[in-house]
């Protein structure tokens, strides 16, 4: 199982555009891959699920891949996280 | 007639006959079911449907819109590709037993909920529109109810509905599509979004009941104010008309003088500058098409705020103004405080006459701290652009070398201190007629001179501008007042350097006729006020106005004298 923390710095938090990335990076993969904000826990598959964890600005997130390509699929979810800004 | 008020969402103006686009009657019953794999076979082929079918309308709108549009039918695709929902709707089906349209609607719903509520969240928000809006396509599918289909609309309408799905205005024929009134969403729903690129005048979040406003019913939509008038009057017919046209001539002149440099039609070249008062004045400058600050007034930074302001929060004002405006040139004006403004945290006495009494370079020049505050402030701040510094209300040359003098002191201190400080141009307002008159001696002391027009007048004219009794004395074409102005350009001139105006007058359209003719190399105005002023200066021929002001100075003898000759001058340019 991997595991990474995120901090959010974009100003409008995850929202539309951003989301729909990641869900689409996230879904290449196999693995069971979630996404973590205050103690809820949605799948990174899932728009609807992203997006109805409204996560804000200066958010800490953690995003846990489980699976044969789970270190693939962190590493590629961080490089879409940074391609859109949404962490540092 | 009926009027009605809402949220301007897309500027412009409409007049057409009402279309009520209604909602399809997708209404179902919650059936119990037999057979699930049947119930989601028949819940897939819906969503495959309306997948081929968004597919289809993204595909339009990339071609029609561009690709920020097209991005939202993306989502819809993305929504109805949603794992988690499918897993959701196909349990609802197989352990409750019901129906596609009930299970469906029951979990989309929950969704809706939970995003309607994050309302901290306006983008997130208003996406709950998407869900709705997919789900009502998956069950129109579902039900075999067609959606009403607005690319199905041939003669010109506004659309009234009570929300605009981004599929509805994805269809929208600009042609016939003349205006949108909703009564949903804000300016930033997809109806809003959609009708600006669209360029289609919209009123959203309509405050009223829809039902008063019938098919066929005429309309007309003031997207710029959120007005909308329901059968309205001939007379407010021809008025919206009117505004339509002003509109539109508006618009024309934007996209055509916004990039273009300020020129005569025969090739002098004034610059037009922006009048601004605080760091939001800004991008409606350069929005215009400003070719310089003329006048940043920095009263807002006084009167603001509950202390004097700080060397660092004035050394970021002027900063951001530079950086923002690049080469462009900047004239930054000490503070124009005193009597007339009231400062808590500054002991300033009341005075019978203010406006003749002790404010600006000559409060300056008394209370020296808070003078040497702004000179620190904006020499450090001169390192980020193009900066020019001039005084307000200079009435004597003893002034004027004062203020240089302190000026000078605290650049020296500065760069014994390390700090990087660029050459600034030294101006004076000429607002006093004393000055005004003594403009040839002051030209030995400045790098430019900055006609203050409003004081100027009220002064000249001994004419209290705020009075209304006496509001017939304020005259700007008045042949005394011209005189003055013109010894001012001319002193200027004759002593190689440039002369401005940043008084209402510079942007007065009748006025700038008589100023172009004068030679005045810098009209700087409110930013409304630019690109009109550019496109009357194109239409005039310098020399012709150079006959025009001589005639203005010499031969007249009273304002009307000179709007006639300068409405003659004008109109046979035209």
């Amino acid at each position: 199982m991997e595991k990474r923390q995120f901090n959010i710095i974009a100003e409008t938090g995850i929202h539309a555009r951003p989301a729909t990335l990641l869900v689409q990076t996230a879904s290449k993969f196999n693995s069971d891959i979630t996404l973590e904000y205050q103690e809820k826990s949605v799948n990174l598959k899932s728009i609807m699920g992203v997006m109805s964890l409204g996560v804000g600005q200066s958010a800490a997130v953690t995003i846990t891949a489980d699976g044969d390509d789970e270190k693939e699929a962190i590493d590629a979810i961080t490089e879409t996280m940074k391609a859109e800004g949404l962490t540092e | 007639m009926k009027e009605f008020k809402g949220i301007a969402a897309s500027d412009g103006i409409a007049i057409a006959s009402a279309f009520r686009l209604t909602e399809p009657d997708l209404s179902f019953k919650k059936r119990s079911i037999t057979n699930a794999s049947d119930e989601i076979k028949r819940l897939y082929a819906a969503i495959d449907v309306s997948k081929d079918e968004l597919l289809t309308i993204q595909q339009r709108t990339l071609e029609d819109l561009g690709s920020s549009e097209a991005e939202v039918f993306k989502a819809h695709v993305a929504i109805l590709s949603d794992p988690e929902l499918l897993k959701r709707v196909k349990s609802t089906i197989e352990k409750e037993k019901v129906n596609a349209e009930y299970a469906l609607n029951k979990v989309t719903d929950g969704y809706i909920k939970i995003f309607n509520s994050m309302t901290d969240n306006e983008y997130i928000r208003q996406r709950s529109s998407d869900i709705h809006d997919v789900t009502k396509r998956v069950l129109s599918h579902l039900l075999g109810v067609p959606l009403v289909d607005p690319a199905l609309i041939h003669h010109q309408v506004i659309i009234i509905a009570h929300d605009l799905t981004p599929s509805d205005t994805a269809q929208f024929v600009p042609t016939y599509v003349k205006g949108i009134v909703s009564d949903m969403g804000g300016r930033t729903s997809h109806s809003a979004i959609m009708s600006r690129s669209l360029e289609i005048p919209a009123v959203v979040g309509f405050k009223g009941n829809l039902a008063e406003i019938k098919n066929g019913d005429t309309v007309i939509v003031d997207g710029s104010t959120g007005n909308i008038i329901v059968n309205p009057s001939d007379a407010q017919k021809d008025e919206y008309a009117q505004k339509q046209v002003d509109y539109r001539q508006r618009k024309t002149q934007l996209a055509d003088f916004k990039y273009r440099e300020t020129s005569s039609s025969d090739g002098k070249h004034p610059i037009i500058a922006a009048n601004i008062g605080t760091l939001d004045d800004l991008d409606g400058a350069v929005e215009n098409g400003a070719e310089g600050i003329g006048l940043f007034r920095t009263e807002f930074l006084y009167m603001d705020s509950n202390h004097l302001p700080t060397e660092d929060e004035q050394f970021n004002a002027y900063k951001t103004v530079l950086q923002k405006m690049g080469d462009k040139p900047v004239i930054i004006r000490t503070a124009d405080i005193g009597g007339d403004k009231d400062l808590p945290y500054l002991d300033v006495p009341k005075e019978a006459n203010p406006f003749l009494g002790y404010r600006a370079i000559r409060m300056s020049l008394d209370k020296l701290d808070i003078f040497r505050t702004q000179l620190r402030a904006l020499l450090r701040a001169s390192a980020f652009g193009n900066l020019s510094v001039m005084f307000p209300m200079v009435t004597t040359i003893n002034e004027l070398k004062k203020a240089k003098n302190i000026l000078n002191q605290e650049r020296i201190k500065l760069i014994r201190d390390k700090v990087r400080v660029k050459p600034i141009r030294i101006g004076i307002m000429v607002e006093v007629p004393a000055t005004a008159l003594l403009a040839d001696q002051f030209a030995n002391e400045v790098d430019f001179m900055s006609i203050g027009t409003n004081d100027l007048i009220q002064y000249v004219m001994a004419a209290d501008r705020g009075n209304r009794m006496v509001s017939y004395l304020y005259q700007p074409y008045n042949p005394a007042v011209l005189r003055l102005i013109k010894n001012i350009i001319d002193a200027c001139h004759d002593n190689n350097l440039p002369a401005y105006m940043c008084g209402e007058m510079a942007g007065d359209q009748t006025a700038i006729p008589v100023l172009v003719g004068m030679g005045l190399n810098e009209f700087s105005m409110s930013a409304s006020s630019i690109l009109k002023s550019r496109a009357l200066i194109k239409r005039l021929d310098s020399r012709e106005m150079v006959t025009l002001a001589n005639k203005a100075v010499t031969m007249a003898s009273t304002s009307e004298e000179v709007t006639a000759f300068i409405r003659q001058a004008t109109n046979e340019i035209q």
